[in-house]
């Protein structure tokens, strides 16, 4: 079963969540719903440190054994940091999508299109949805 | 899509569920790494039951067989199985299949799920060109197919048996009661480990899986999808047809050679005669990568800045915890140990060419 989905963070349809950090940066990574759909990642191809990427554009790839996905960025920014630890241990993700095996770091260009994200308890209705 | 008699045990047990060539199949039911280690390990069932069967019988059974294919049968034995190409005119691999000789003038050709339809019709088609005598049967929708692979295999199935299995050599089979049911046992597979493809009435297939699964329970057995099955196999340097092969390859640009006898006439041989004078301009190399990216499936290749070839099979190896493939390159360019790269998105990734298999058991 997938871990709750933390207040803390905002959610895209597409599986990804954004941290607040109230400094003008967000933390972006996957849910754990789609590291369980996923299952054994393998490989983690990090964004250049400096990248510009707008909502919705490829950020970064998660590839399973069998499976390459695209992670698209929650929110509008410049990647100013990666998480690096992801390299050696890219199954990070599937134990810790929430928490260690977050994505990159990013500089948000509009705060406010946080606003147009889930919040948890409507990402949550949302994957079980999906699931039926 | 079409089902196999085990689809509702598949989703039951909650398999990932995906369309391979018109076939609802399991993918993976934990996850590829477990069920890929666990074959390796212990012992893993797969539902096999989409694979083809045509039955071939009569006085010439054998004639048609040896036009047909690449491979020379004369001295198969009955109980021995031959892996053969089956060709298209012009040296193109339509299939690699395994004949079983069950008696004189009676075979079983065991088939690729994708190309069955094809395989019995060429087949038809030779027949009557060459006006042999023989019935051709497609016998796939009443046989059930389950492999058990890995190195408990034995001792799992020996509680369904009374055959002594420890009899059964490499690609031999026994025609033998399994649960008091006619059927075939071969010890063969298609993951590089030791193990057995099982052959029964498709009404008893489902009762099979159930007793294999609760008598290796202790032993550690799980059912294994199409997803280690292919991390499997391409460790263990077997192709995949449709993938590494297709009816624009003959089987001397691929490591399939020595399944062709050239001193026999087949279709398709004069097309390789041709060729073996010129020379393949391509061949199937295994490489691996040595820095980072997974390469995958058509992804293409390149010596230097110039582009040599594409990948045919690629993917992360859980025994070797780095990415491995098979790729298409130039002649000229495939040579053991040698550097290329890989276009994995934007990025060129260092690859090393090497021998196959990837692995090899422990005997």
């Amino acid at each position: 079963m997938a871990k709750p989905n933390p207040a803390d963070k905002k959610y895209s349809k597409d599986h990804e969540w954004a941290k607040d950090n109230s400094d003008g940066t967000a933390t972006v990574g996957i849910t754990d719903y789609a590291q369980e759909m996923l299952t054994d990642i393998v490989f983690v191809e990090l964004p250049a440190i400096g990248k510009k990427v707008a909502k919705g554009a490829p950020l970064a790839v998660v590839e399973s054994v069998k499976s390459v996905s695209d992670v698209f960025a929650p929110v509008s920014g410049e990647v100013i940091a990666v998480n690096g630890a992801l390299e050696d241990d890219p199954a990070l993700v599937n134990r810790d999508a929430f928490g260690e095996g977050w994505i990159a770091k990013m500089k948000m260009s509009d705060a406010a299109e946080l606003g147009s994200l889930m919040d948890a308890a409507a990402y949550t209705s949302l994957i079980k949805e999906e699931k039926h | 899509m079409k089902k196999t008699p085990l689809y509702e045990k598949h989703e039951a047990l909650h398999a990932k569920i995906i369309d391979f060539g018109g076939w609802a199949m399991p993918v993976q039911y934990t996850n590829v790494i477990d069920e890929h280690k666990t074959t390796r390990n212990a012992a893993g069932l797969f539902d096999i039951c989409h694979m083809g069967e045509i039955e071939v019988r009569g006085k010439q059974a054998l004639d048609l067989l040896q036009y047909s294919l690449t491979r020379n049968l004369q001295n198969q034995s009955i109980g021995q199985i031959k892996l053969a190409a089956l060709l298209t005119r012009e040296g193109g691999i339509i299939d690699d299949l395994t004949v079983y000789k069950i008696a004189q003038e009676h075979y079983m050709l065991v088939t690729n799920a994708g190309t069955r339809e094809r395989d019995f019709f060429w087949l038809k088609e030779l027949r009557e060109e060459q006006a042999l005598d023989c019935t051709l049967t497609d016998i796939s929708e009443q046989t059930g197919k389950l492999d058990l692979q890995g190195p408990l295999a034995e001792e799992i199935l020996r509680t369904l048996t009374y055959f002594d299995l420890s009899q059964l050599r490499y690609y031999h089979f026994a025609e033998l009661k399994v649960m008091g049911e006619p059927g075939i046992i071969s010890r063969s597979g298609y993951t590089g480990e030791d193990g057995f493809e099982i052959y029964a009435s498709a009404d008893i297939i489902g009762d099979i899986w159930d007793k294999l699964l609760a008598a290796g329970k202790d032993l550690g057995i799980k059912p294994v999808g199409l997803g280690a099955r292919d991390t499997l196999r391409l460790e263990a340097g077997m192709m995949l047809n449709h993938q590494d092969m297709n009816e624009t390859v003959t089987p001397l640009e691929i490591p399939y050679g020595w399944l062709v006898d050239m001193d026999k006439e087949f279709v398709g041989r004069p097309a390789l005669q041709e060729l073996q004078k010129s020379g393949p301009g391509k061949k199937l190399v295994g490489f691996i990568m040595t820095g980072r990216g997974i390469a995958r499936h058509e992804y293409k290749v390149y010596q230097g800045a110039r582009e040599i070839g594409v990948v045919t099979s690629g993917t992360f190896s859980p025994t070797l915890n780095k990415a491995i493939g098979l790729a298409f390159i130039e002649t000229a360019a495939a040579i053991t140990d040698a550097e290329i790269s890989i276009a994995v998105r934007d990025t060129m990734c260092p690859a090393k060419i090497v021998k196959i298999p990837f692995y090899k058991r422990q005997k």
